[in-house]
């Protein structure tokens, strides 16, 4: 049997490679966008003014505007500008930092909305304790917003790997949905292959769900009634 | 090339400008189609039938576990080269076989009513059960109780999140500028292709998406404050 004939037309190595491509984009934007996202959070829940200003901007012109664009926006005008500085950059780096920065202003809700859901008061029984700040953050808010946190979080984590398909337009990339699309040109089998590279991303969607589902049992075991 | 002012706004911004029919076309069109369709999708997500249940939670899963540019390949490349080509060439629907516009269209809309229908099903489920065994007592059909009971609350319910959902439509209809459709972003990749120039184009489009959001967040607003207004305490 000529590779023609197989069902995949000999696309299989390449397809793997691409799922594992979509798969680092996925993982490495996110990485980033919790970055954006942590420090966004504290500009916004911060006291001065004109970092609470920046965070709102910043949230609101990446909700206002359409991914694909934002993408656009950082090969063509951001990096180019970058690169004529004389500074080089991959175009892996330029795609997890643009997606990242949109999940960022996402979760930079989600994080503020988390923190807020802790009372008050918790924060007067650390400062009478004489909790130091710091431990303060990361034993008492830390744990219990990241509870909070979990199902935006989550969600974030699936548009983040959803998204990570926008790269393939740009031309540069062979990732899963690139791939698939290059071997139903050539194969002329369509239908065939975009629906190999819709599995691919519901398998990705089905094992986070599952992942998530165990990650939220195990926050919640000390709210078990 | 540095950036021109007078290229974005003598040259650029009108021809965008001139595209955005097109995107709020699609946009309100799938909105509309998804609304219709996502009643019924979330009536039966609802359902304790297990043959009604499925295949829509099935439904759900496929249309929100994939990404939507899979989905808009699948429908135009995919059911495209299902359809017969003498079909495309001399039937009366040959004209809207072969515009991308209607595939743009059909894909976003199928991709919506997923959403749609899981916020909707959210809505009923915030609704008194009492409230519909209350309706049946009194010998309402299924269809008033449904247009008289269910949605009107759940709609109060819900429709800050579907007014979310609706900015999130309008920018995911960038997303059929790759399949040859010219929208907002279509139009600017297109001057792109045609000029070289590349900053004016993006950022002209950026700045049409930013007012259109604006516009949209602020015509839902006062819609959301009177919807809701019985669910505020005073």
């Amino acid at each position: 049997m000529s590779p023609g004939d197989a069902p995949l037309a000999g696309y299989g190595d390449q397809l793997v490679a691409g799922l594992l491509l979509t798969l680092e984009v996925a993982l490495c934007s996110y990485a980033i966008g919790s970055l954006f996202g942590v420090l966004g959070a504290a500009a916004k829940l911060s006291r001065w003014r004109t970092l609470r200003l920046g965070a709102g901007l910043y949230t609101t012109l990446v909700r206002a505007l359409p991914e694909l664009l934002l993408v656009l926006l950082a090969f063509y005008l951001i990096a180019a500008r970058i690169e004529h500085v004389g500074v080089v950059v991959t175009p892996f780096a330029v795609a997890v930092t643009a997606l990242g920065f949109i999940q960022g202003a996402y979760i930079t809700e989600v994080l503020r909305a988390a923190v807020l859901a802790i009372p008050r008061g918790q924060r007067e029984a650390a400062e009478a304790l004489n909790l130091h700040p710091l431990t303060y953050l990361c034993r008492i808010v830390a744990p219990q917003a990241l509870r909070h946190a979990l199902g935006g979080l989550g969600n974030i984590w699936l548009n983040a790997t959803k998204d990570a398909s926008l790269i393939s337009v740009l031309g540069i990339f062979a990732d899963v949905l690139k791939v698939s699309a290059l071997a139903a040109a050539a194969t002329k089998r369509y239908v065939f292959f975009y629906a190999v590279a819709g599995v691919c991303f519901l398998a990705i969607t089905l094992v986070s769900t599952a992942l998530l589902d165990r990650l939220r049992r195990h926050l919640g075991r000390a709210y078990v009634t | 090339m540095s950036f021109s002012w007078d290229f974005l706004l003598r040259a650029a911004l009108p021809q965008l400008l001139g595209a955005v029919p097109i995107t709020m076309t699609l946009t309100l069109l799938s909105a509309s189609g998804s609304a219709l369709l996502g009643v019924p999708l979330a009536l039966a997500l609802g359902a304790a039938a297990p043959w009604k249940r499925w295949p829509a939670e099935a439904y759900a899963l496929l249309m929100r576990g994939t990404p939507m540019l899979v989905q808009i390949y699948m429908i135009y490349y995919g059911l495209g080269s299902l359809i017969p080509r003498e079909w495309m060439r001399h039937t009366w629907a040959s004209p809207v076989l072969r515009d991308a516009f209607w595939y743009g269209l059909v894909a976003l809309t199928l991709n919506e009513t997923a959403y749609v229908a899981v916020i909707l099903k959210a809505g009923f489920d915030a609704i008194p059960r009492g409230q519909r065994e209350a309706a049946s007592a009194l010998g309402m059909s299924r269809t008033s109780t449904l247009t008289r009971i269910l949605l009107p609350q759940a709609l109060g319910v819900v429709f800050p999140m579907l007014a979310n959902e609706f900015i999130l439509l309008l920018k995911s209809t960038v997303l059929v500028s790759t399949i040859t459709i010219f929208d907002v972003l279509g139009t600017a990749n297109n001057i792109r292709f045609e000029t070289l120039r590349v900053d004016e184009p993006l950022v002209g489009a950026a700045c049409v998406y930013v007012v259109l959001v604006g516009v949209v967040t602020l015509i839902c607003r006062p819609i959301e404050r009177r919807l809701g207004r019985h669910l505020r305490h005073p």
